[in-house]
């Protein structure tokens, strides 16, 4: 409840933020106090102290899963900020609005990770979705920035009707829009179908295969920093909300989706890896390499143990840092693809072996959280009774090996002139924080699961 | 504690070397730190029994159910050993080798041998692997970064081949993990398993894959001579020296007593492709012009051998293996060293571009004649005890029908090992000298007195094998007891 109110509130005082502020740097500073703010009331509502007694009536949950993921949330969105904020300023003139539209954002990421009815499931996704239209196209005399707008609109709202369709069939099933429904012997119908459509819906919010046509040219499009933020704090959250949406409203008929979310999985892992090998642009290789990432996410949903609860919560993270940290460098980059990183290493060693601690945490090597948190899920899905799954999931990962050190390729063994500008010390120790996090996570991920506990 | 120190010293060491930029002190420090490590090491094999010692273990990822626990037997003795002796031999014999960011050079060996030490200690699977990949990433960035002309595509083949046979295995070790009643990744719980056979069968595969990749056993080892061309002559060291035990220790380790089974049955089909490995390397060998190309074939051939012998299970083959790793170790140390001076000094490695060296470098082709003696395993040389156990090894196993037949296909190697060394023994050092050995000139300093340390360790081991056997001795037994299947057909 905390963080929602406050991200909620930080949205309209951002907005109004431009005419009482007329210097962009206020403004800034600004939005990063808010944030702070709601990280602080957040952690106090971890540890039981609510600032706000709001009855809900039980269509919100704010249990130590959903704000869990929220801190995540936030603490990534702080990390984007505190790099890529300035970065924002270059896309247009409405410097305070993005801000505000962010925190808008983060209001919904919020609702949908601690809904306990479909309705504010629904809520919670449009809440962060149509803000994100609205960055996807803010780059507004770029055409790309446009049609990636208008192409994530339009298939979004497809994918919003199809969910609406599908909660409003669940209704007709069951009478309730709360979660939490249990079924007699025989699985009606129309729970079955509103499960496929919520299902279908769902992957697409989260660019699973074969949803994820708009992921590429939508993360293209978009102005890079914004691309960072929706790759990443964006996805996950769709991700939490899919695990609480299958694990609360679907657990009980989970033999009659398992096999397809299965497939689900293996496709998205099959084509996010295969298709980010032949990419020459490196923001398109993130792209690529978000559906695949996501693919790995998908297994959580997969298994639904405590494991995968787990894992899920440390692979957000993991992947959100590591994502966020690669992006705020890559919008530096005068070259966006592979060869405009050659010789990077040469002149910026400190910025080549902090991106090599990203990528290898993509990758999934040991040391790093994306190692462990890849660890988890192949563990919920050994235990959940797939091993061929797991199986095919690691020989993907393999796969990503050879994009992901692609790139330490160019910036280490490859001669060229990399020219990157706008480095300065803050944001280079801002990174290298976010190595360490990485690195401290990927050798003892307690720090953070044992959140969800205790 | 000293089991601790084998692998903090070096990973502490590697760290503080990225920031030295001082080329002359950062070797000076990687040497000490290396030295330090061999001092620890024989601390840890002469004067060191008590449990404390050789045993170190410390709660990690407790609700994964693995902990950081190390332990120092005998197998890891041999191996820890090897690779404190191995660094600091590498270390003075290129210590003329000039490296661009010496700094990052140094500190990525040093890793590597972290790494290593951590996977010849860890008792719980999860540690290992983080070891093994530890062991692997610094060795991609050492290739990929001071290596030949083609080092890049040859690198990137090495680890997405080692990359993928790993994975493969951490899935068979979360398998494992899932059927310990405890949930545990320790060594003990998984030797403790009582699997059915067809599992047994299927895990075997998954772990065994990863350590046929790093040996190479036969058909898995394309990435081997190119890597082992291609990459810097340390790290080519490190590879071949070191590197090529970790499969082998594998298998002795985390797939023989853990699906013994499995390990039985199919037993002769690893050992089929292990004679053919050794059968077709070395003819492979005999047709190489490179000088380096030669010896990394005569390497999977030596390792083909080892290979063999794991599925042999007998007492006497398993000494040979143990006591092979170290002396294959050493001797192909020798051999890169010689290969490493003859390319600084002539800029080429190509044999039929040589000749006569030995009129004008008599030291250069004492020791180059000795170690090429040990690479065929003439008697009072160590690789013959090694070698000659394993034959007996083979010979005398029971647990296959073909024992006869793999033994004299085995022995082979030894004939064809002789007509690739001698040529290349032949045409290096005799024969008229060609328009580029001229100006020969004998070698001298650091390199003479690391390839005279290597020499007399050769000679010594190869008389008197008696302390290497005796740290092998207990370890065998043990092993021997883990993985006899005959019980169990009784049952």
């Amino acid at each position: 409840m905390n963080a929602l109110i406050f991200s909620a509130v930080s949205g309209v005082i951002m907005m109004f933020s431009s005419f009482l502020l007329n210097n962009k740097n206020s403004v800034r500073v600004l939005a990063h106090v808010l944030l702070l703010a709601t990280i602080i009331a957040n952690i106090f509502e971890l540890r039981g102290i609510s600032f706000f007694h709001i009855d809900t009536r039980g269509m919100l949950e704010f249990d130590r899963f959903a704000l869990l993921f929220t801190l995540v949330a936030n603490v990534c969105t702080f990390a984007f900020f505190l790099l890529s904020s300035r970065d924002l300023e270059k896309i247009g003139n409405h410097y305070s609005d993005y801000f505000s539209l962010l925190f808008f954002i983060l209001a919904g990421i919020v609702v949908s990770s601690s809904f306990k009815s479909l309705l504010m499931l629904f809520l919670g996704i449009e809440i962060l979705s149509i803000p994100l239209y609205i960055l996807t196209g803010s780059d507004k005399r770029n055409l790309k920035s446009n049609e990636a707008s208008l192409k994530y609109f339009l298939m979004g709202s497809f994918s919003t009707g199809l969910m609406l369709m599908g909660i409003a069939l669940i209704y007709g099933a069951t009478g309730t829009f709360q979660t939490g429904i249990t079924v007699a012997e025989k699985v009606p119908v129309l729970l079955i179908t509103g499960m496929m459509l919520l299902l279908f819906s769902m992957s697409f919010k989260v660019s699973a295969a074969p949803f994820h046509f708009w992921t590429p040219d939508v993360y293209d499009g978009a102005p890079t920093v914004v691309t960072s933020f929706m790759a990443t704090v964006v996805k996950a959250a769709g991700f939490i909300a899919f695990m609480r949406l299958f694990a609360e409203e679907f657990g009980s008929i989970r033999p009659e989706w398992k096999l397809l979310v299965g497939i689900v999985a293996a496709v998205t892992l099959f084509i996010g890896n295969i298709t980010a090998v032949f990419q020459q642009s490196v923001k398109r290789m993130l792209a690529y390499s978000s559906i695949s990432q996501a693919g790995f996410m998908m297994l959580a949903i997969y298994s639904l143990s405590n494991d995968a609860k787990e894992g899920l919560i440390l692979y957000a993270a993991a992947y959100s840092l590591a994502t966020i940290g690669i992006f705020a460098v890559l919008v530096r980059m005068k070259d966006y693809t592979f060869e405009g990183f050659n010789g990077f290493a040469k002149q910026q060693p400190f910025l080549a072996g902090i991106l090599v601690v990203f990528l290898l945490s993509l990758a999934g090597i040991p040391l790093t959280a994306g190692f462990l948190s890849k660890f988890y899920m192949l563990k919920a899905t050994i235990d959940g009774g797939s091993l061929a799954l797991a199986i095919f999931a690691v020989l993907m990962a393999a796969v990503s090996v050879y994009y992901y050190f692609r790139l330490i390729q160019s910036m280490y063994f490859k001669t060229g002139n990399a020219t990157i500008s706008g480095t300065t010390t803050g944001f280079k120790y801002t990174l290298a924080a976010l190595a360490g996090i990485t690195i401290l996570l990927g050798i003892f991920p307690n720090l953070l699961t044992n959140w969800l506990y205790f | 504690m000293i089991v601790l120190l084998l692998f903090l010293v070096p990973l502490i060491g590697g760290f503080l070397s990225f920031f030295i930029k001082n080329d002359k002190t950062v070797r000076t420090w990687a040497l000490l730190t290396s030295v330090i490590t061999l001092l620890i090491s024989i601390a840890g094999n002469t004067f060191a029994h008590s449990p404390g010692q050789l045993h170190f273990s410390s709660s990690w990822l407790g609700s994964l159910g693995s902990s950081f626990s190390l332990q120092l037997d005998g197998l890891s003795q041999i191996l820890c050993l090897l690779t404190a002796i191995s660094y600091p031999l590498i270390l003075v014999s290129t210590w003329r080798s000039s490296y661009k960011t010496a700094n990052n050079f140094f500190a990525l060996m040093l890793l590597t041998q972290a790494g290593l030490m951590g996977v010849f200690l860890a008792t719980d699977a999860l540690l290992f692997y983080f070891f093994w990949e530890l062991a692997l990433v610094p060795m991609y960035f050492l290739c990929s970064g001071w290596g030949g002309e083609r080092r890049i595509p040859v690198t990137f083949k090495f680890f997405i081949y080692t990359f993928t046979a790993s994975v493969l295995m951490l899935i068979g070790l979360l398998y494992l993990y899932f059927q310990t009643p405890d949930r545990s990744f320790s060594l003990q719980s998984f030797y403790a398993l009582k699997l059915s056979n067809d599992t047994q069968s299927w895990v075997f595969w998954l772990l065994f894959l990863a350590f046929a990749v790093k040996m190479p056993v036969f058909p898995f080892h394309t990435w081997q001579p190119d890597t082992y061309e291609q990459s810097p002559t340390a790290a080519t060291m490190v590879l071949s020296a070191i590197m090529v035990k970790m499969g082998v220790y594998g298998v002795i380790r985390w797939v023989l007593p853990v699906v013994p089974i499995a390990a039985y049955s199919w037993g002769d089909v690893v050992m089929s492709l292990s004679v053919i490995g050794i059968i077709y390397a070395s003819i492979i060998a005999i047709q190489q012009d490179d000088f380096k190309r030669l010896i990394a074939y005569s390497s999977i051939a030596h390792i083909g051998l080892m290979s063999a012998t794991l599925f042999a299970e007998t007492k006497i083959g398993y000494q040979g293996v143990m006591v092979q790793m170290f002396n294959h170790g050493i001797n192909i140390l020798g051999l890169w060293i010689i290969v490493e001076l003859i390319e600084r000094q002539f800029g080429t490695r190509k044999l039929s571009q040589l000749g006569g060296v030995a009129q004008k470098a008599p030291a250069l082709a004492i020791l180059f004649v000795i170690l090429a003696f040990a690479n065929i395993s003439l008697p009072l040389t160590n690789a013959f005890i090694g070698e000659f156990l394993m034959f007996s090894g083979i010979w005398s196993s029971t647990v296959t029908h073909y024992n006869i037949l793999f033994t004299v296909l085995a022995i082979l190697s030894i004939i064809l090992a002789a007509v690739y060394t001698l040529t290349a023994v032949q045409k290096v050092l005799y024969g008229p000298e060609s328009s580029i050995t001229e100006g020969t000139k004998d070698i001298h300093g650091n390199e003479k007195m690391v390839l005279w340390v290597i020499v007399i360790m050769v000679v010594v081991f190869g008389v008197y094998p008696q302390p290497l056997l005796r740290i092998t001795d207990g370890f065998v037994d043990l092993l021997l007891n883990k993985i006899n299947v005959a019980h169990l057909f009784v049952k």
